[in-house]
């Protein structure tokens, strides 16, 4: 049989298709998008390598196929060559998302041996100056286009990840250019959603809706080219649903396929949602089938009956399911709300104003708040 | 034209017992394969071409009858989508 179609509310439970191994927060970069909690700085405990494997293990057990290792950094974990093994053992398909900063060719051959099956690195823009201004840091641009170039040579599948935001929207054809010319096979083209540093920074990061507009037209005409030219180079333009009259159906549902696992061992049903006032288990203290099927903090979203107006009567609540959780806490503060991002929603006028806010910005990067230890303490809750 | 399929690099094919089927996994994403589609991308190794996939398949469904333009439609699709390649 199936694994256990357990019942919260009345709603079936399937298994955890995805799991989210977020191995640690350190991190040698310093994005000002980077959707790491503000006070990441003061969650320095991290699980041992054997807590991990359990991890692992336990996922696997449940359903889960698709494994993330993401951080943070999760190169720092010097046990990663470790836990991509047990990975491949177990039977996942292992992705790690990675800055490529700590990468060299040799960890690359190494984690193909041990079984990785992909390695995303992620850019911050096409050139060297804007990059290394976006990233924090000098060296980074070179650094990622030789690891680009190393892990297609390990012959895995190249896949580009390039943050897009006002700083930077402007290059798309520059972007999508430089990636055929590495031979991309995926690129990621991700205009920033707005959760942790981002969410501070937004006015900064935003795009106006003319800049939004400009670029989709560049990728529609970019991706009609390639097509025409039989390329296999597969483009996903995320779009910012700060422009958008309908929330996004956020991870599928609450507690619906996505695991994350903090580097604490916090378990959380999206990266982001540690800021919600909910008590989330942790891994340490409760076996993950429990975690997913009996938890409160897992079931607290699950199904419909949690809903407040205009949800709660809406006739597309099946569809988005509200939007997003977090969304909904950070514009409005109560996290049961419709998301803000719906233009049924009473609180609208929040996107609207940011998009306002947008056409209007003239911040630099330099005014952005960057992602680092230093500017963490300033966010701590006590 | 003796063609032969051959899944596309970081796509990786396995029975997953949780959903009950196989799937395709590749970068951060998963396709539930329904029946007929898993028992073509089984005999997809990169070796075999496609009349002998299809001679294989109908050896193994003889009720089915003959399958090569079931077969050839849905690897001319699994081309199009760029899971699999020709070679
Ligand atoms: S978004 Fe940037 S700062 Fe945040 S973890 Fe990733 S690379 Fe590090
Ligand atoms: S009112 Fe709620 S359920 Fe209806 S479309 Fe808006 S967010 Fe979705």
């Amino acid at each position: 049989m199936n694994a256990p179609g357990k019942q919260a509310d009345g709603v079936s439970v399937g298994p955890p298709l995805w799991l989210l191994a977020e191995l640690t927060y350190r991190c040698p970069l310093q994005c000002p998008y980077c959707s790491n909690p503000l006070d990441f700085s003061s969650a320095d405990q991290e699980l041992t390598t054997e807590q991990w494997v359990d991890v692992l293990r336990q996922g696997r057990t449940m359903g889960a196929a698709q494994l993330g290792f993401s951080g943070g950094e999760p190169l720092v974990r010097q046990d990663l060559s470790e836990l991509i093994s047990e990975a491949r053992h177990l039977g996942y398909y292992s992705n790690l998302i990675t800055s490529g900063l700590g990468l060299n060719a040799d960890k690359v051959e190494a984690f193909a041996e041990a079984g990785l099956d992909h390695i995303q690195v992620s850019f911050q823009a096409s050139d060297p100056e804007l990059n290394n201004a976006v990233a924090g840091s000098r060296k980074a641009f070179d650094q990622k286009l030789a690891m680009a170039r190393a892990v297609k040579e390990a012959g895995y599948p190249m896949v580009l990840n390039f943050v897009i935001h006002r700083h930077n929207i402007h290059q798309m054809n520059d972007i999508i250019a430089l990636c055929d010319k590495l031979g991309a096979d995926y690129v990621e083209l991700a205009t920033c959603q707005y959760y942790g540093w981002a969410f501070k920074n937004r006015e900064g990061l935003m795009p106006s809706r003319a800049q939004l507009e400009k670029a989709e037209a560049e990728v529609n005409a970019y991706r009609a080219r390639l097509l025409d030219a039989g390329s296999a180079m597969k483009l996903i333009f995320v779009t910012p649903d700060y422009y958008e009259e309908r929330p996004k159906a956020c991870m599928n549902g609450w507690g619906s396929l996505f695991l994350t696992v903090a580097p604490d061992g916090t378990a959380l049903p999206c990266h982001s949602a540690r800021i919600l006032p909910i008590d989330f288990p942790n891994v340490t203290e409760m076996s993950m089938k429990d975690i997913w099927y009996n938890s409160p903090g897992f079931n607290h979203y699950r199904g419909d009956s949690w809903m407040p107006e205009p949800c709660r009567s809406c006739d597309e609540k099946g569809k988005d399911f509200g939007g997003c959780r977090c969304q909904a806490y950070m514009l409005t503060g109560n996290a049961d709300n419709a998301d803000p991002v719906c233009g049924k929603s009473p609180h609208h006028d929040r996107i609207l104003s940011a998009r306002r806010a947008a056409d209007h910005a003239t911040a630099g990067i330099e005014e952005l708040t960057f992602r680092n230890a230093e500017n963490s303490r300033l966010f701590f809750r006590s | 034209m003796a063609k032969t399929p051959k899944l596309r690099r970081g796509f990786r094919f396995q029975w997953e017992p949780a959903q009950e089927s196989y799937v395709l996994l590749y970068p951060e994403g998963m396709v539930k394969l329904n029946g007929s589609a898993g028992a073509i991308l089984k005999e997809v190794d990169g070796e075999r071409s496609v009349e002998t996939i299809v001679a294989t398949l109908e050896q193994a469904f003889p009720d089915a009858g003959p399958l090569a333009k079931d077969v050839e439609a849905f690897l001319q699709e699994a081309a199009n989508q760029h899971w699999i390649e020709m070679v």
